[in-house]
């Protein structure tokens, strides 16, 4: 059998690359004058392309290329189309409600596009400075995101909050990954494992371990790294909120998943403890402070911190199960808020005439189809079932109980409880009649891109919550596949940097 | 088993369903929805007689079951069948759906079809709860229970209805987290979410005590509260007050009660036992106190929710006397107390929606202007209290009867008190609101009675209450087919202990 050509390990980071750079140049050239909006087709359409090219790789051997440095498994695959999907569905809802006359339309997409090149490859990557590229080049894109309305107050200010304090996360990481490199003599994920047990320097990769899970859950938003969240979502225009609350989220937890269960499996006892712990808090800290906001959009960052924490508690079940809840609730947890970001910037618009959870009030009298979607994806945050967001959180307390942390799955649950109050309120409020005033107002319109990006959202919940094995048993797949590299056995692949062609 | 037998269950469970897909389609005019809600909760109903029919009472163990791979990881099958516990459960929903859809008919003015298709969907949740012998896909349908309701109260309350509507929902879900806890807790001791199996496998699996005290214990945590069972009692009231009439009729009591009697004492025996004397305590005080405080409530929708506090505690002893009698008159009691509140919801909310209040004391001297609603008023009332030939009558002597010489005679002549403050405030509540001198309300509208579709509703119900007052064995029969499968008549006799009489049902 033929090695696969390297290039064809990365297939949907060369496409989405492409596409961005043709975003940008057609920009450039084009006169100013003309519109722009249909640069967001050609996004969309790169997008799925990627999509269309992670498939391709199902039809690969698994394997690694560029000298060991990227990979192709169940695993990769299952999170490079869940990104280009969310980054499918962001680039849709853009498309309807940006303002016509903006004149950044192209490096809008452009930017959308080249974060997602960059949330692709760290999925993919199995060497630390190529992840470390792959986050940094994910995180550019969406602090300058963050920041894209620049006629408010608060948009400057998110963008430099997430890129101060999201630089120093970064560092955090990459002194890690020295300390790790200092400790083994390599940055190689696989050969990190087999070498971890046996290095002398024991105390140097406990501390990169430590430092690395400081940049990780700093990315995934995870108590107590999460301060920067709520401004962030406040100040970001709700579509890039939809995409940075998901996608790089998504990117990050596989790098967690890849960190714990596959660099450093023999350190389970050092690491379950500190990610119990972070669960207990993220879930804790993000669900109390939620229930006393005003603001959707901070109530949903922190609802989204709480999140993170029952994401967490999948880490305490054993391999391949606590692999496979953790990649399905990621998948879960994207198609819901991606749709409830979806609602809300329709209900309030670009330049969002409705932060607060009181101006949502009579949603389903004034647009019972924006009403009934909104209390839907509600519904499916609580963890309602027959949704994505219940199994979510069955298959990952599951893993939990498996894993014998009950205690972490009664807190989880309880939490759970709660966050029903903050969403709820939300859901009730908007469902109660309003008064005559408020009637009159127009309702919003939904237009075909974004109508079809709804209708992603809903199909997406629906299928992970009444069918979810079409995504399950991949993520069994993925957990599976990823698991390659037992720890401490000199067989590991990747060591010879070549594609395992021996099959 | 014929091809409709294998498919019916699945039928009732989908065609509420697909009547809300299709009241959101059609247009709102010419209360297009409320005909498409009403010939799909009347086709269901029609559906839910069949099962009554073709039902095997001399036949143990499940009928109409189907059983097919659902989810493949963690294991989840849709596996749903009924017996005599649940048969006339289904049939009771079936019923009461057309019943709520004619309460709604002119109650309901905005938003229409959101209104019919959420109740639809509750039609659907609540027959998924009655018929599911997964324990993933019972818990589904019992969370999606609380959804279309919660909504609804929220979108029509009378004064909060938010708030209500939080307060319901909460009151249920945070019970049902350590629920799901415990069912995580036994799928990963036993790999198996299948009712039948589990039972099987906990009157063999030797668990310790202890933990599965807890496993038990939040079982029932989550079932009394849906009850509800004093002193958990806290969200009934706001609820009645603000659901919308429809909604109101089924909100408290038989999803509880049911999931109590197979999934409490049906999968924890042992455990059930155990806890039966404080289950026993807190129902007899649960009779007392609700009827009490229904006596001194001036809104009539709190005053129902006291009664069915009282009504409910009142089965509740019954099925936790663990004996035959109590269970079916448990069980008799449950189908009695559907019907009959469906009829006073009914009609309390035809006085509401005409005068628009509920404060007892502007009412007064109805009788003369709407003798219909009287009449019928008084029936279902009578009916209610237990007067001997009607529906209330039988359920109540079976549960008095059973705890009285099963149970504990002081328990059973305390509960016999609650009979009487029971007719005190039904009675006294008949007289306020029809009799009297006519008050300034009476005379304030002109009077117009019950319409035909309500009339049409209301016979039907009045001759049920006759019936299942004077012909029980059309309905005991069947029920005792269930009810003799869990371990009854074991709790005051060690010797008899369960774990040998489970297994032979298991393994069938």
């Amino acid at each position: 059998m033929n090695p696969v050509p390297d290039i064809f390990r990365i297939l949907p980071e060369v496409i989405l690359a492409l596409t961005g750079v043709l975003i940008m140049l057609i920009d450039a050239t084009l006169p100013s004058h003309r519109s722009r909006r249909w640069l967001g087709w050609v996004a969309a359409f790169g997008a799925m392309a990627a999509l269309w090219g992670s498939l391709v790789q199902l039809s690969m051997p698994e394997g690694t290329g560029f000298s060991g440095t990227v990979e192709t498994s169940a695993f990769t695959i299952f999170f490079h189309v869940l990104i280009c999907a969310i980054v499918l569905v962001t680039i849709l809802l853009s498309l309807d409600t940006l303002p016509e006359n903006s004149h950044h339309q192209g490096e809008f997409y452009a930017l959308i596009v080249f974060g997602a090149v960059g949330m692709c490859l760290l999925t993919g990557a199995v060497e630390l400075l190529v992840v470390f590229i792959a986050l940094e080049i994910s995180s550019i894109a969406t602090y300058v995101l963050a920041g894209y309305r620049k006629q408010t107050g608060r948009g400057p200010e998110a963008a430099i909050k997430y890129f101060l304090l999201g630089s120093f996360a970064t560092a955090f990481l990459l002194y890690g990954i020295a300390l790790i490199f200092g400790a083994t003599g390599t940055t190689q994920i696989y050969e990190i494992s087999r070498l971890a047990p046996i290095a002398e320097n024991h105390s140097f990769i406990l501390a990169g371990l430590g430092l690395m899970l400081v940049g990780i859950l700093f990315k995934v938003s995870a108590a107590p790294f999460h301060v920067w969240t709520p401004d962030v979502y406040e100040g970001a225009p709700s579509p890039v909120v939809a995409l940075m609350s998901t996608a790089p989220k998504a990117a990050a937890f596989a790098l967690l998943l890849r960190v714990v269960y596959e660099m450093l499996p023999t350190l389970r006892p050092v690491w379950e403890p500190l990610l119990w712990v972070v669960a207990v808090l993220s879930m804790t800290v993000g669900n109390l402070a939620a229930l006393r906001q005003q603001n959707v959009k901070r109530m949903l960052a922190y609802s989204s911190i709480a999140h993170a924490g029952y994401l967490l508690a999948a880490f305490a079940g054993l391999g391949n199960d606590g692999i496979a809840a953790a990649s399905f609730y990621i998948a879960a947890y994207a198609a819901m808020n991606v749709g409830i970001f979806a609602v809300i910037t329709l209900a309030s618009g670009y330049d969002e005439k409705l932060p607060l959870i009181d101006d949502f009030r009579g949603l389903v009298y004034r647009s019972p189809l924006l009403g009934s979607l909104l209390i839907f994806f509600l519904a499916s945050l609580v963890g309602i079932p027959f949704t994505g967001g219940f199994f979510g959180k069955l298959t990952s307390f599951s893993a939990a109980v498996g894993g014998g942390a009950i205690w972490l799955v009664i807190i989880g649950l309880l939490n759970s409880g709660l966050a029903a109050a903050y969403y709820l309120r939300l859901a009730f409020v908007a469902s109660q009649r309003p008064g005559d005033e408020r009637l009159a107002a127009p309702a919003p319109q939904v237009g075909f891109a974004v109508g079809a990006a709804l209708l992603f959202a809903v199909a997406a919940t629906l299928v992970l919550g009444i069918k979810p094995d079409y995504v399950v048993l991949p993520a069994a797949e993925a957990g599976a596949h990823t698991l390659q590299a037992p720890p401490a056995e000199t067989s590991a692949p990747g060591v010879a940097a070549l594609p395992p062609p021996q099959r | 088993m014929t091809a409709i037998d294998q498919s019916i269950l699945t039928l009732i469970l989908l065609l509420p369903l697909a009547g809300a897909a299709l009241v959101l389609l059609v247009p709102d005019r010419l209360r297009l929805p409320n005909w498409v809600a009403l010939l799909t909760a009347l086709a269901t109903f029609g559906l839910t007689l069949h099962l009554p029919v073709h039902f095997a009472a001399a036949q143990g163990g499940f009928q109409f079951e189907v059983n097919r791979m659902w989810i493949e990881g963690p294991k989840i099958f849709y596996h749903v069948g009924i017996d005599g516990l649940s048969l006339w459960l289904v049939v009771l929903t079936g019923l009461l759906a057309p019943v709520g859809v004619v309460a709604s008919w002119n109650a309901i003015q905005e938003r229409r079809k959101l209104f019919f298709a959420l109740f639809l969907a509750q039609q659907t949740a609540m027959f998924g709860v009655f018929i599911s012998l997964d324990l993933i896909l019972y818990y589904g349908f019992w969370e999606l229970s609380l959804v279309p309701m919660a909504i609804l109260i929220a979108m029509y309350g009378r004064k909060d209805g938010p708030k209500a509507a939080l307060k319901f929902f909460l009151f249920t879900f945070i019970p049902s987290a350590p629920l799901l806890v415990a069912i995580l807790w036994l799928y990963a001791r036993t790999g198996s979410f299948d009712y039948t199996t589990l039972q099987v496998l906990i009157a063999h699996g030797n668990f310790p005590a202890y933990q599965m005290f807890w496993v038990a214990l939040a079982f029932l945590f989550a079932f009394a509260v849906k009850v509800p069972v004093f002193p958990l009692h806290g969200w009934v009231a706001d609820t009645f007050s603000e659901a919308p009439v429809a909604l109101a009729m089924v909100v408290a009591g038989k999803l509880g009660l049911y999931s109590m009697l197979r999934f409490h004492i049906g999968l924890f025996p042992a455990e059930a036992r155990d806890v039966a004397p404080v289950m026993v305590g807190l129902a007899v005080i649960g009779i007392l106190y609700g009827a009490c405080l229904a006596l001194v409530q001036r809104d009539f929708w709190r005053l129902m929710a006291f009664a069915a506090l009282s009504h409910l505690s009142l089965i509740t002893l019954g099925i936790y006397g663990l004996t035959l009698t109590g269970w079916e008159g448990a069980v008799y009691q449950i189908l009695n107390h559907g019907v009959v509140d469906g009829a006073l919801f009914l009609l309390l909310g035809v006085l509401y929606d005409r005068y628009r209040t509920s404060e007892i004391g502007d009412y007064g001297g109805l009788a003369a202007k709407l003798p219909r609603t009287a009449t019928f008023f008084v029936f279902a009332s009578l009916a209610m209290i237990g007067l001997p030939a009607l529906g209330g009558f039988v359920g109540e002597f079976l549960i008095l009867l059973g705890t009285f010489t099963e149970v504990s005679k002081g328990w059973a002549i305390t509960a016999t008190l609650g009979a009487i403050l029971g007719a005190a405030y039904m009675l006294w509540l008949v007289q306020r609101l029809f009799f009297g001198p006519e008050s300034r309300l009476a005379l304030s509208k002109p009077p117009e009675d019950l319409r035909a579709g309500q009339m049409a509703v209301l016979w039907p119900l009045a001759a049920l209450m006759l019936v299942m007052g004077v012909a029980p064995m059309v309905w005991l029969p069947t029920i005792e087919q269930g009810a003799r499968r869990p371990p009854l008549k074991i709790q005051y006799e060690p010797a008899l202990v369960a774990p040998t009489s489970i297994p032979a049902e298991g393994q069938r």
